[in-house]
């Protein structure tokens, strides 16, 4: 059950056909795990992204989501 | 977060819109709007002036957030889509050669000066207290022209800001399309 626990984290999963790479989703996040990759769409670093969801609120387009990922 | 100067272009943004009200000439400030971002991505292969510069988006975000003028409710999913965007880009074009076109009469003597803002496309709105003559007519008639585009533009941003998320404008914006699709065609070929 910890175990379960430990290997499944919230992390924040960008549809990135569907980003238009305007970059508000890095701006609002805290840990700097988010980058836009050569203008054509966002990138999230699983290993610093901590799940809180920033991101996903502010995207515009709403096209970030939350999800359990296994580690 | 820390703080940097870009983060107040924001009062670039809102001054321009505020110059237009008293002198029509200060739209042709707005041509750095038009310029930069498509320079940064042709030279620079980003979206550095999205992502970090656009007075225009830090204006939304500061009505939508901090004043909470937004009701921050996910935008309709078309406005992403790539019909849309593509669709829009390509409307705001022909309405921006057909502002160039009339420019191009007036500065060939054929139609007289219109000292006019057009908002939405659609609605001319009097804006003569906000010329005073002493430049050639094409470049007041530009003014003009190119005022309406940015005023345009605002009241949709504005209007999407109010009603979805705070940079809903973003989704749509033309500027980013086109900077988006500047960045796609530059993406290095990956060999197989």
């Amino acid at each position: 059950m910890i175990e379960e626990k430990l290997r499944k984290k919230r992390k924040a999963q960008v549809a990135q056909a569907d980003c238009v790479a305007c970059g508000s989703c890095v701006k609002v996040c805290p840990k700097g795990a988010v980058k836009v990759y050569r203008g054509l769409y966002a990138q999230v670093d699983e290993a610093l992204c901590i799940g809180c969801g920033r991101c996903a609120a502010e995207c515009p387009a709403a096209i970030i989501e939350m999800s359990e990922v296994a580690l | 977060m820390k703080k940097h100067w870009y983060d107040y272009l924001w009062i670039f943004s809102a001054t321009y819109l505020i110059l237009g009200f008293f002198n029509i000439i200060f739209a042709w400030l707005g041509m750095l709007c038009f310029l930069l971002p498509l320079l940064i991505a042709i030279f620079g292969g980003d979206k550095m002036y999205c992502n970090l510069f656009c007075g225009r988006g830090q204006l939304f975000s500061l009505l939508g957030k901090k004043l909470k003028l937004s009701r921050n409710k996910k935008p309709p999913v078309f406005l992403h889509k790539k019909w849309f965007r593509y669709g829009f880009l390509a409307f705001f074009m022909v309405m921006f050669g057909q502002m160039l076109w009339v420019t191009y009469l007036v500065g060939m003597g054929e139609r007289p000066l219109s000292q006019h803002v057009k908002l939405l496309w659609s609605i001319k709105l009097p804006w003569h207290w906000a010329y005073y003559g002493g430049v050639t007519p094409w470049v007041a008639q530009f003014s003009f022209g190119f005022y309406s585009v940015m005023l345009t533009s605002t009241v949709l941003g504005i209007i999407t800001m109010a009603l979805f998320r705070p940079r809903s404008w973003c989704v749509y914006c033309p500027m980013g399309t086109m900077t988006q699709l500047i960045c796609q065609a530059k993406k290095p070929k990956i060999k197989k």
